[in-house]
């Protein structure tokens, strides 16, 4: 378990994820839309999730938030544990809500958790009165405080407007106030700005890490976007295929890349630094079918460096150094190749 | 290089009635060489899809102009326009999804412009979408597959092989990659890349992502509520904007760099594009723009030549 650092001297991390396995039944089979993931987060840190679409980002995050419809979909393996208390498949911890009060989410679509017939004020208060016993008028009161928080110009007028008044940017804001209302340890953000033009996107960004600055909360941000990591993230997880296939700090992922996967992104990309242009190299083919993973590595069918290994058995989670780690054949203990040789630090 | 389309004061209104107008496009010019790539880049609601269509006829001109190879085009399009027109300018779609016909095959969505267009025998349609489906990196027996069957990149070059089948001058792109995952997103644009050699295009390329159209394009336009912010080459607006709406867009460009990301300062503004129903005159970004002067709410900048420099720039500041 490279990615939890149980094992440095350094107190114990606010969540660990152990060895989470989702599957969804459907018509088609079964999809195994997560695989055995691993990784934690500690209090004040930004941990971004990558990953390309229907890799399992955000059933991932779903799980940990009890937000994964049962049927179809199942948890069928791990653990999540918040300050070591279990919290995969509760809805309380040591008395306190999980959802909503230990942990806040926001989405890509504000409105998939915005009621449209309600004025947003009321929406944000309406927790306040229900999980901690504010009275109508302190629950008002605290709503616009939460709304001027997230930098919303002229609160009180806006907290008695209807969500289809608010702009893309406006309702994303208004949804990270809902989020914060119970002054949860973590934000998970699921592609938050995805939707959102850059120049909103950056407002945005900049609104949760001065957020994070304030109150000290984790945040783990899921997005497919690398500037949007590098910009972000202490540490990151490149998802693949239902399974972490890297891990480690921002400068590990974007200098140190270990894992093929991380580096076809990387070469895939136009860089913005004149002095090192180079020509797009798109990663060929397509991610494997979930309903029947490979046998091996997920990877593999792209890979421009697999070998015979890779199609026969998953490779296991290799450490390389601190907390980086890949999974990918390359760095195996004996794969008779120099780890030293094997970071594409000039794939950028 | 000579001209292939110039748009010269080109508008564009929606009429939302009682007297109010969506001003999409308003007296833009523009022109596109032959073989060129222009990138057009702004904010969601700036107009890059109502000038892509008005240019191609697909929306009538308020006014202004489009002249095509010296000629002036119509101002609004009757069928015999579009029969005609088609074969030199076409549009490529931003959603993989919903620009495909569910219920036609890949053949018959690809040869379709051919059949309609052309008088060709039904065999060399056939062969003709074979050859593009091999052209766009799909193989000949996909053609009696649906777009279901098919993932959004390769959906993505179902669209490009039916636009380009047609053997167009100019082509219209309007977010052609955003819907797609970024391994697949080089993909494309690496095909578009290499059909421009060898068809030598000319190429609207519309996106929201900086770093691509930077990398993508010749020259990149910069809209703004309806107008040109700043036109020049690709990497000199990137590297070395002179817009203050052009300084914001590039500074709020995340970039693949966590050093370069995390020592940066933040360049972000407050604000959103404002609504384009009735603007007002003066510079359109004045209200958010953080070098505003007292001049910039009550004239409006024209996109003018900076001096000693192969730019246009609409702003006060630089004129
Ligand atoms: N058919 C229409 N009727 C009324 N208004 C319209 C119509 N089409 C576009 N508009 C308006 O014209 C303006 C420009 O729209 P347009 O779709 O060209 O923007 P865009 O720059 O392509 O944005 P995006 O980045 O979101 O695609 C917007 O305010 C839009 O709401
Ligand atoms: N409710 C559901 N029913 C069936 N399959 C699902 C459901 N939710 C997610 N999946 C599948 O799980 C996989 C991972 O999805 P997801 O976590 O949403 O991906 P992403 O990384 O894009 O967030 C995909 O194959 C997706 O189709
Ligand atoms: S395990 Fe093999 S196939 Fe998988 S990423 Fe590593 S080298 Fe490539
Ligand atoms: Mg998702
Ligand atoms: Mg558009």
């Amino acid at each position: 378990m490279t990615a939890n650092k149980e094992d440095t001297n350094v107190r114990p991390s606010l969540l660990i994820v152990e060895d989470l396995q989702v599957e969804f039944d459907t018509y088609g089979g079964t999809v195994q839309a997560v695989r055995g993931v691993n990784f934690s987060v500690d209090q004040g840190q930004t941990l971004a999730i990558v990953g390309e679409s229907g890799c399992g980002k955000s059933v991932t995050v779903q799980s940990i938030m009890g937000l994964i419809p049962a049927p179809p979909g199942r948890i069928i393996a791990g653990s999540a544990r918040l300050r070591g208390h279990e919290i995969l498949g509760r809805k309380t911890v040591g008395g306190g809500e999980i959802r909503g009060a230990e942990i806040g989410m926001i989405f890509q679509d504000p409105m998939t958790s915005l009621n449209p017939t309600m004025k947003i004020g009321d929406q944000i208060a309406e927790p306040l009165k229900v999980h901690r016993g504010y009275s109508a008028r302190n629950a008002s009161l605290e709503a616009v405080r939460l709304l001027e928080l997230s930098r919303i110009p002229e609160a009180s007028k806006r907290a008695r407007q209807y969500p289809f008044e608010f702009s893309g940017g406006m309702l994303q804001r208004a949804m990270i106030a809902m989020a914060l209302s119970c002054k949860p340890s973590i934000l998970i953000a699921d592609e938050p700005t995805t939707a959102l033009d850059v120049t909103i996107q950056a407002q945005i960004l900049d609104l949760m890490l001065e957020l994070q600055k304030e109150t000290g909360m984790a945040i783990i941000l899921i997005t497919h976007d690398l500037g949007v990591v590098a910009r972000m993230a202490d540490e990151v997880a490149v998802m693949y295929a239902g399974k972490i296939v890297e891990y480690g700090s921002a400068n590990d992922i974007f200098y140190r890349s270990a894992h093929p996967y991380t580096v076809g992104l990387k070469e895939a990309m136009p860089t913005n630094d004149p002095a090192r242009q180079h020509e797009l190299k798109p990663i060929s083919g397509s991610p494997p079918d979930l309903f029947a993973p490979p046998a091996g590595c997920g990877y593999c069918s792209r890979c421009p460096y697999a070998m015979q290994i890779c199609s026969e058995s998953p490779p296991q989670n290799n450490g390389l150094h601190d907390h980086h780690s890949a999974s990918c054949w390359l760095h195996h203990p004996r794969s008779g190749i120099k780890p030293d040789t094997l970071f594409f630090g000039d794939a950028l | 290089m000579g001209d292939l389309i110039e748009v010269r004061a080109l508008t564009r209104f929606f009429d939302l009635g009682g007297n109010q107008f969506v001003h999409a496009v308003d007296k833009l010019s523009l022109t596109i060489g032959e073989r060129e790539i222009v990138g057009l880049v702004g904010e969601s609601g700036s107009g890059k899809s109502t000038l892509g269509k008005t240019i191609l006829g697909l929306y009538d001109k308020t006014d202004g102009e489009v002249i095509y190879r010296g000629g002036v085009l119509p101002q609004k399009y009757r069928p015999t326009d579009f029969q005609q027109l088609a074969t030199k300018m076409q549009m490529i779609f931003q959603d993989p999804y919903s620009s495909l016909n569910p219920r036609m095959t890949v053949g018959e969505i690809i040869g379709e412009g051919l059949r309609l267009h052309f008088n060709i025998s039904e065999s060399d349609v056939k062969e003709q979408v074979v050859d593009w489906l091999q052209k766009v990196g799909l193989q000949a027996d996909h053609m009696s597959r649906y777009p279901h069957e098919f993932s959004g990149g390769q959906r993505q070059r179902i669209g490009i092989a039916r636009a380009l089948i047609l053997e167009p001058e100019f082509v219209v792109c309007d977010e052609p990659i955003s819907a797609l995952d970024v391994s697949v997103q080089a993909q494309v644009v690496n095909l578009l890349g290499e059909l421009k050699e060898t068809m030598g295009l000319t190429l609207l390329f519309i996106a929201h992502d900086l770093s691509m159209v930077r990398y993508v394009s010749d020259r990149m336009a910069v809209m703004y509520l309806g107008s040109l912010a700043e036109l020049g080459k690709a990497n000199d607006v990137y590297f070395n904007p002179k817009h203050p709406y052009t300084e914001v867009l590039v500074g709020s460009n995340p970039e693949p760099d966590p050093e370069f990301e995390k020592g940066r300062v933040s360049t972000s503004i407050q604000g959103e594009i404002p609504s384009p129903v009735n603007v007002q005159s003066g510079c359109r970004f004045a209200n958010r723009c953080p070098k505003v002067l007292g001049v910039c709410r009550e004239k409006t900048p024209e996109l003018v030549p900076m001096k000693g420099e192969d730019r246009l720039v609409a702003c006060h500041l630089v004129s």
